[in-house]
């Protein structure tokens, strides 16, 4: 095994197997874990705290107690993640983190099955306003508050700060990560490139961070090859399971940058350096954050910011992963489809649902939308 | 329109005012002025203050759903690409805003749009959204301003999570009344009139009064109120809460109420069997028949929270703005669930009402996903009993009458054997 593959193996390893990353750093360092819900939290507060921030963006099981709890249209990753809850999947956890950008999380934030205790905060949304960054400020200070009694130690600003460092330089690494997945998809193809993603979920960051820097020097040792296959941007919430993006890898479709939330999202915008305290400058990063669903925009900047990476990188097409009943994605999609059409812009919407395990229609769309490329 | 009001009942002042709102707006267009749509729960007091006529989308998908004209326009949306899973509110809005924006840029009329029994309403010059009642109104406006590329004023109150609302959440709040002030005097191109404002205010205030007196009629036992009623006055307290349109029409409903009242006239004529509380939006398309339905059994409806929204009272003399900010962010279900159910048993309990109907409804998240704990809670409080029934605000589509009926008939046999067992 090369030293590619051990890497990429060991980071596959922990995006499949959550719980045993989860145990073994509360072997390794004796504290415990906090859960990060989806789409953003400050998980610099939670690191700050000396334990691990769990990221939780649902599995794949078959629904059936969240049926009692939620309708069916419900988006597919709550559905897990309330199935998960009724099944005490979370409950190893010391707290669980909750922001509500959506009507959806709005409503699961205030009916936690499991029996962590949940932080609850909300970020504004009128981002451009110094007003909003005031308002994320006095929310932060809540979560600071309750995470300090939740692990029963005063969090630092030194503490946040030297945070902000490891997660600014996981961010950094990130995007590096990605252009040369872009570069080599004959050595990241699809599912290697998610689970590099979905690792940083699960690591402490400084550790992931390391793993990746060694992952990018290594593949870069080697000369950059041809590729005769496709080049795609993923768009939406996330883009799994695992079957779905082996149908990419099987039609030669190399993914070249994505606007996942799972993924690019989280690493699109740093926390700036500066004179003011570190939750200003964590509340700052949220006005800074664009082209996301669940961050208002009332320019609507992220057709633009989509065709700007498919020229960049000279993608072929942009694979829109529609979330099952994710109305906010929904309400975006008709607009910057529109702008696709009016430039040009090859584009395939496929639905994402994690609960799935046929994928035979999704692979045949995909399998002609290539043919006709 | 030059028609005297006078001697007019309360239900021909809905009719009139209603109208002449629509009429307002498409005279303002016509003259040049500025038309704004706005979000239903979104402060009007600062464009009402500058003088622009104000339309209010959701009211206006909710007539056309009533007046059976919703599925034109939600195909045209789904022609554009939208979901079924977006608000069907906010499809039908798209729907009819893309018809007109067609319009304007062919000169023709489309077919489809000759043929609606939409109101017909002018296009916007500029939009203003509040997520008072959801988010799904901040991505609905996003793509309003964009589509018609237009000024967008969004008022966001984050979602209380913990109550009593912080005090810096109200700062933040009151920050973007003042910076859409700054917004408007850009847009208008002159300053904002504070002295008028302040009457704006004033008028608010004395509508929401009156929306109140109606709405606490429903406590009677037999009740003079049917709150189905309230479903098509709220049109007023929606649209033109900040004219005196709003409060002419309230007082005079009120008044008639309290003099039926006196002379011992009531809703039912006195038959009410059970009294209910209907939890969420109304099925635009199916109004008259989940009216009949719950008649047909003697259940008459004396709570609804959906109307409440509107109980906008604030100091009108606040300069921090901070009160009016409350009264905008306290609205039941942008808070958590121990306060959403408090305000929901305050409704059962002020109805005296016997059992609840909760709507789970396809077309708005926000006020489905948490029936069920809302429900637990409620009957574990009060021993009511309730049902819930799959339906839709303005889709007919989602919703099923023979289900409807077969629910609320269980619920009326609950709400009776409960009743019998009690005497």
């Amino acid at each position: 095994m090369s030293k590619v593959e051990a890497i990429l193996k060991q980071l596959a390893d922990v995006a499949a197997n959550p719980k045993k990353a989860m145990d073994d750093y509360k072997a390794e360092t004796g504290k415990g874990a906090i859960g990060i819900m989806p789409l953003y939290a400050p998980e610099e507060l939670v690191h700050a705290t000396g334990y691990l921030p769990m990221g939780i963006w649902g599995g794949q099981k078959q629904i059936a107690k969240a049926r009692t709890y939620l309708p069916p249209f419900a988006c597919s990753i709550m559905q897990q993640i309330m199935e998960l809850q009724c099944e005490g999947a979370y409950d190893d956890l010391a707290a669980v983190l909750i922001s509500v950008p959506c009507d959806t999380l709005k409503c699961l934030s205030q009916k936690w099955k499991g029996t962590s205790p949940t932080i609850v905060f909300t970020h504004p949304q009128n981002r451009p306003l110094e007003a909003a960054n005031k308002f994320l400020v006095e929310e932060y200070k809540l979560i600071k508050t309750k995470l300090e009694k939740v692990v029963g130690a005063t969090i630092t600003n030194s503490a946040i700060e030297d945070s902000i460092k490891v997660y600014n330089e996981n961010r950094a690494v990130m995007r590096e990560f990605v252009k040369v997945a872009a570069d080599y998809p004959q050595v990241i193809d699809p599912i290697a490139r998610h689970a590099v993603f979905k690792s940083r979920m699960f690591m402490e960051k400084s550790k992931h961070t390391a793993l990746v820097r060694e992952l990018i020097d290594e593949i870069k040792a080697s000369p950059v090859q041809p590729w005769d296959g496709k080049k795609v941007i993923l768009t939406g919430i996330m883009a799994e399971p695992n079957e779905l993006l082996d149908i990419f890898k099987e039609f030669g479709v190399a993914i070249v940058a994505d606007d996942l939330a799972q993924e690019s999202r989280q690493i699109r915008t740093d926390v700036i350096d500066g004179e003011e305290g570190p939750l200003y400058r964590l509340a700052k990063q949220w006005q800074q954050f664009y082209g996301c669903s669940v961050a208002t925009d009332t320019k609507k900047i992220r057709g633009k910011m989509l065709m700007d990476m498919v020229a960049q990188t000279e993608a072929d097409a942009v694979i829109v992963c529609m979330m099952k009943f994710c109305d906010p994605e929904e309400w975006d999609y008709p607009v910057y489809y529109r702008q696709f059409e009016e430039k040009g812009i090859k584009s395939l919407m496929i639905e994402v649902d994690q609960e799935a395990t046929a994928f035979e229609q999704v692979r045949t769309r995909v399998q002609s939308f290539v043919e006709n490329m | 329109m030059s028609i005297t009001t006078e001697g007019m009942k309360a239900k021909e002042l809905l009719a009139y005012y209603q109208a002449k709102a629509d009429q307002d707006a498409r005279d303002a267009k016509a003259r040049g002025d500025l038309v704004c749509w706005s979000a239903s729960v979104a402060p009007p007091e600062f464009c009402v203050t500058m003088g622009i006529a104000m339309i209010y989308p959701e009211t206006h998908a909710a007539g056309i759903g009533a007046k059976k004209g919703a599925l034109d326009m939600l195909e045209v949306a789904d022609r554009k690409g939208y979901s079924i899973d977006c608000c069907s509110y906010g499809r039908v809005n798209m729907g009819y805003m893309e018809l007109l924006k067609e319009q304007a840029m062919t000169g023709k009329t489309p077919e489809v749009l000759a043929n609606s029994p939409a109101a017909k309403v002018p296009l916007p010059d500029l939009v203003i959204t509040c997520n008072n009642i959801c988010n799904t109104l901040l991505k609905w406006y996003e793509n309003l301003a964009v589509e018609l590329d237009i000024p967008c004023i969004v008022i966001d109150v984050p979602f209380n999570h913990t109550m009593p609302i912080p005090e810096y959440a109200k700062a933040y709040i009151a920050d973007q009344f003042r910076n859409a002030i700054s917004q408007l005097e850009v847009i208008c191109g002159r300053p904002f009139d504070y002295k008028k404002f302040q009457e704006v205010k004033d008028q608010t205030q004395r509508s929401v009064y009156q929306w109140n007196r109606i709405a606490k009629m429903s406590s009677y036992k037999p009740s003079p109120l049917n709150c189905f009623d309230l479903f098509n006055y709220m049109a007023l307290i929606v649209a033109c809460r900040s004219l005196d349109y709003a409060e002419i029409t309230f007082k005079k409903f009120a008044d008639e109420l309290e003099a039926n009242l006196e002379a011992g006239i009531y809703a039912f004529k006195g038959a009410e069997k059970t009294r209910v509380t209907w939890e969420g939006i109304a099925v635009w398309p199916y109004l008259g028949h989940t009216f009949k339905s719950l008649k047909s059994l003697g259940s008459i409806m004396t709570g609804s929270a959906y109307p409440g929204l509107w109980d906008l009272h604030y100091d009108a003399h606040d300069d921090s703005l901070h009160s009016m900010a409350e009264a905008y962010t306290r609205i039941y279900i942008n808070t958590c669930l121990e306060n959403k159910v408090n305000v929901l048993l305050n409704i059962v309990n002020g109805g005296k009402c016997d059992g609840i109907v909760y709507h789970l409804n396809r077309s708005c998240k926000l006020m489905s996903f948490l029936n069920v704990e809302t429900a637990e809670i409620i009957k574990e409080k009060t021993g009511l009993p309730y049902v819930s029934f799959d339906g839709d605000q303005t889709d007919p589509r989602n919703f099923a009458p023979a289900q409807f009926d077969t629910r609320v008939q269980a619920l009326a046999e609950m709400m009776e054997a409960n009743l019998a067992a009690a005497e």
